[in-house]
Order: C-alpha cells, then sequence, then structure tokens
C-alpha cells in the first residue's frame, strides 16, 4: 500500500480529481471548498493542466460546458450560495447530457447564510438544482478518504450515463483532516466519447452539442430516452452502507458528516439494550430505495438525522411507503448534532415503541 | 523550551500551527507572566488559536485577536490592538500566523517593527505528510514564498510531521531524515520536533528535543 497523507477534505477532492485525469478546473473561491480551488491553482501549472478562477460562479460552470463539450474530464466547485448561481448552467449540462463533476461543500442557508456546515442542499441537489426534467447523480462522502474516492467515482458515472455527477459535502467534510491514500486510488479508463465536438477532420459528420429543441416531439421524445437512460442509474448504481440494522427495531437514515454522528450514538444505544441500526445512503439520488423498504419489514421505526429542517425524511418516507412512522432529529443553521441528541431521540422513540 | 519576546510560527496550510502556538502559549505561560497568542490568520476562519480562548482566559493569556474570528463573517481582518505585539515590549508574544504566502501577508505589516527589535524566533512548521510538502525542495519553496510575502527571515524549524490520530512513533522517527534535509538545504537549525500527548513517552529518550502537544481538535 502506497503511503498515507494528511489532507483535508477539499485537498482530497482536488487531489483525487488529477488523479482521475480532470486537468480542467474552473471556479470561484467561496469558504468552505476554497482549498480545492486553491489546491487546483497551485499543481494544475505544475501539470500542464487549466486552472481558471473565474469572473463568476455563472462563468465557470458555463467554461465547464465547454470542455465538457469538448469530452474532456471537467469540473468545477462551490458551496451552497455558489451553486444556485451554477442553476441555470446544471440543466444545460442536463438537456446537452454532458459529463461533468460539481462539487458542492455547503453551507448554512437559506441566503448567503453562513459558513459553517450543512446538509440544507439536499432538495436541490436530489431533485436536479435546475429546471427542467432531469437528474444528478449525488454523492455523499463521510471520511475524507471517501472524499477522494466518490470523486473518482463520480467521474466514471458521469462519462458512463453522460450525466452531471455532483459531490454533495460539507463544511465538515471540506475542512477536516484525516490520513487518506491518493495513490492507491483505482481510476478505470475513460470511455469512447464519439459524441464530443472534437473536429471532424473532414472524416465524419458535425457533431452537435446544444441545449435548445425546436420541435416539441423531439424535445418530448429526448426526455423520455434520458428517463430511460436515468432508470439503469437507479437500478445499477445505488450505493450506501448498513451498520447493524439486522436486528434493529430503529433505523437511523443519516448520510455524511450526520452517518459518523449517528453510529457513535448507535453504539451507546446497543450499550443501553437498544436495538438500533444505521443506513447512511452514499448515492442520494438515486435513493438507495431497498434497504429502507427491507429495513420496514422488521423496524418498527426510522429516525432521519440531518444537518436541515428535515429533506431527506421525505425519502425514507417514499422509500418504505410510510409502513411505520419516522421522526426527524436535525440541527439547521451551521450546527451539528451531536451523539447525545441522536442518543435522547432514540430512546424518545424507544420509550413509544416499547 | 526557552522563548524569546516574540515567537512568530509559519508554515504551509494545515501545518499544525494552532496546536503548537496553543501548546507553546500554555508552556510559556507557565514561565512568564504578560503571555498573549496572536491569530493573526487572515485566511482561514477555521480551526483557529481564537477556539481555544476559554483555555486561555484561565491561564491568564491575552488573546489579541481580530472580533470576527470564528463567526460568520469570513472577513479577513486584523486585531484592533495589532499594535500591541511591537509596542508593548512587556508582552510575550506566540504569533499564529495564516498559512502559505497568502497567510503570511499581514505579517509584513509587523516587519519593519520586529526587524528593528530583534527579539523574535520566526519558524517554518513541517509536516512531511501534507500533500504539497513531501520532501525538502518543496517544502523549501513554500519557506521561500512566506519570507517573500512578509519579508522576515526564517530563524528556525519545527518538525511537525504526522497523520493526525494515525501517526505512530515510527513515522515521526522516519521524518526526521526530512527535517534534516530541511535544515541542511535551508540552512537553520531543527529547534523542535512535536509529538501528540500519546507518543511523547515513546519519543521522549529518541528524540531531543521534543515538544509534547496536546490536541485541539478530536477525531468524530
Amino acid at each position: 500500500m502506497a503511503d498515507k497523507i494528511l489532507m483535508k477534505g477539499n485537498e482530497a477532492i482536488a487531489a483525487a480529481a488529477i488523479k482521475a485525469g480532470c486537468m480542467h478546473y474552473f471556479g470561484y473561491p467561496i469558504t468552505p471548498q476554497t482549498e480545492i480551488a486553491a489546491y487546483m491553482a497551485k499543481v494544475m501549472p505544475k501539470i500542464g493542466g487549466t486552472f481558471l478562477q473565474a469572473e463568476s460562479e455563472i462563468a465557470a460552470i458555463n467554461m465547464v460546458y465547454g470542455v465538457a463539450s469538448a469530452g474532456k474530464r471537467v469540473m468545477t466547485s462551490s458551496s451552497s450560495p455558489g451553486v444556485s448561481l451554477k442553476g441555470e448552467g446544471l440543466s444545460y449540462l442536463a438537456g446537452s447530457d454532458l459529463p461533468a463533476l460539481i462539487v458542492n461543500v455547503q453551507r448554512g442557508g437559506p441566503g448567503l447564510g453562513g459558513i459553517q456546515p450543512s446538509q440544507s442542499d439536499y432538495f436541490q441537489s436530489t431533485r436536479g438544482g435546475g429546471h427542467g426534467d432531469y437528474h444528478m447523480i449525488v454523492l455523499a462522502p463521510a471520511s475524507v478518504q471517501e472524499m477522494a474516492e466518490l470523486t473518482v467515482k463520480g467521474f466514471e458515472l458521469a462519462d458512463t450515463y453522460r450525466m452531471t455527477a455532483m459531490i454533495l459535502a460539507d463544511g465538515t467534510m471540506g475542512q477536516m483532516m484525516e490520513p487518506v491514500s491518493i495513490d492507491d486510488l483505482e481510476v478505470k479508463p475513460a470511455p469512447e466519447k464519439p459524441w464530443a465536438t472534437t473536429g471532424t477532420k473532414m472524416a465524419r459528420e458535425h457533431n452537435i452539442v446544444n441545449s435548445l429543441s425546436l420541435v416539441p416531439e423531439e424535445l418530448e421524445e429526448l426526455n423520455f430516452k434520458r428517463y430511460d437512460r436515468y432508470k439503469v442509474v437507479e437500478e445499477n448504481e445505488t450505493m450506501y452502507e448498513e451498520y447493524m440494522v439486522d436486528d434493529a427495531d430503529i433505523v437511523i437514515a443519516a448520510f455524511g458528516i450526520a452517518a459518523r454522528v449517528s453510529k457513535n450514538a448507535v453504539d451507546e444505544a446497543r450499550k443501553l439494550g437498544i436495538k438500533v441500526g444505521l443506513i447512511r445512503p452514499i448515492t442520494l439520488w438515486p435513493f438507495p430505495k431497498a434497504p429502507f423498504k427491507k429495513a420496514a419489514e422488521h423496524a418498527k421505526a426510522f429516525l432521519s438525522v440531518e444537518l436541515n429542517m428535515g429533506q431527506m425524511i421525505e425519502d425514507v418516507q417514499l422509500a418504505i411507503e410510510s409502513k411505520c412512522p419516522v421522526t426527524l432529529c436535525n440541527r439547521a443553521g451551521g450546527m451539528i448534532p451531536d451523539p447525545e441528541q441522536v442518543l435522547n431521540a432514540i430512546k424518545e422513540i424507544n420509550g413509544g415503541i416499547a | 523550551m526557552t522563548y524569546k519576546r516574540l515567537t512568530i510560527l509559519c508554515g504551509h496550510y494545515g501545518s499544525g500551527k494552532t496546536n503548537i502556538a496553543v501548546n507553546m502559549a500554555l508552556d510559556l505561560a507557565a514561565q512568564r507572566d504578560n503571555v498573549a497568542v496572536a491569530d493573526l490568520d487572515i485566511v482561514n476562519p477555521y480551526f483557529r488559536s481564537k477556539d481555544s480562548e476559554a483555555e486561555f482566559k484561565e491561564h491568564g493569556i491575552r488573546l489579541i485577536c481580530s472580533d470576527f474570528a470564528s463567526s460568520n463573517v469570513d472577513l479577513p481582518s486584523m486585531p484592533a490592538d495589532l499594535y500591541s505585539i511591537t509596542d508593548d515590549k512587556s508582552l510575550s508574544v506566540i504569533l499564529d500566523i495564516g498559512g502559505d504566502d497568502r497567510g503570511a501577508y499581514a505579517l509584513g505589516r509587523l516587519r519593519d517593527a520586529i526587524r528593528n527589535e530583534d527579539d523574535y524566533e520566526m519558524l517554518m512548521v513541517v509536516n512531511k505528510f501534507r500533500p504539497l510538502t513531501p520532501d525538502a525542495p518543496s517544502t523549501i519553496e513554500v519557506m521561500r514564498e512566506i519570507e517573500w510575502a512578509c519579508g522576515i527571515p526564517f530563524t528556525g524549524i519545527i518538525n511537525n510531521s504526522n497523520l493526525a490520530f494515525e501517526t505512530s512513533a515510527d513515522d515521526v522517527l522516519k521524518s526526521a531524515a526530512y527535517a534534516g534535509e530541511v535544515s541542511r538545504l535551508s540552512g537553520l537549525p531543527l529547534v523542535l520536533t512535536t509529538v501528540e500527548d500519546r507518543l511523547y513517552d515513546e519519543l521522549k529518550d529518541k528524540i531531543s528535543p521534543l515538544f509534547r502537544l496536546k490536541l485541539q481538535a478530536k477525531p468524530v
């Protein structure tokens, strides 16, 4: 095994992106993701890549559109308010079926909000982020190592399905430092992109990358075809982690930093003899419905632990078809629940179902 | 450890400056009165000396810090009482400077006063396990950038090579060759090696001088 290094989550994303063959980065500084841009600014010029600090978030996402059209791996990163600004570009990328990686290191909102960690862009990202019918693949890391691994995975999924993939992290994940191995990351070769606008060399028809459609019948067909592709993603690409779910009466749903906090609470509750488990969705879209549905066969209650006012809880309710009650345990505005708060929520539910 | 009136800690992002600053301040406060920590980080709004404010208060350590540090006001600003550092000669100050050349620009404002008084140590904190300073030449490059930004030459090196909670005693011992090379190439002495609490006893007879760090951040 290669030697480990000590990295911030943001740096791990940048290093993993380069390892995945991303040689083009466009961004705009915003706390708490600025280390991604800072890392790219230092490293890209040394390896012949592109680092460009754009004049705005909107410019950055449209530069991503340009490079993606040419078939190269490309990424941008921002934090919540900045991702809202990119919304139009995200929709255009989807409408043109372009692969790209977008990183959102979330901060408290709405509006300009604050710079402390949050998960309140769950709705925005899992429902596409911009206008129109479309999805992004949304990946939620829970460690610095996973920040790196899911960055590579994101590029691969984006290329395979001609979709945008988003790393949905939070300020804690971006800022925390952990030992990580970048050299050991496995990167599959990028697939052929016969649709890319790389010059015809007078040997083929022109490739056109475009999201404008003049004939409604054709636009409808395009939408249906796109959703056939999304269905394949839903069937094949869900990722999740289960922790002590098999015999659980209470099942926690939590992703990212909330899952780490919840795991501690599960351990504490088990010591008290309460049968609690945890399902940590790693893909937020596609949402891993199957493990929730299966857990609902024996669980008496679910608990959604989130750094927002209750967003993923709706997907949990849908996944278990409202078979049993789902309670919310949350903090918002940049605050993080501690294991004790989660444990108290577990105890309260346990009192109700015992 | 013995201290000059001003101990300035600079280095690459995430090299461990703040942890060392907090621990040095506590160490210094055990030796002298009138100790202050100056949190001059204008780059990173998180994990700052300011986070240890309560502990400083308990030990009678003064905190010189922007009012906006560790708040939602993400504003690179200097403390109102900045010039106490150079004007009040009764103070002994540990200066915690922001990472890289970007962070060191803030220190440049005090350059002339610090160099004229000439009662300071300017220490480069290094960690070979950080991605952009894995060897001596890359570390020297960051050193030169910092000196260029603040106009104050380094006087020594602190080896803080670590992998956070995964650090082994062996990792620290092996990093000595790296720190030695940084020292040789820069012509500056290796002033200290720092290790966290749990490794101190194992290493105290093997490395000298060794400085014990009580860590400020804990794993989740």
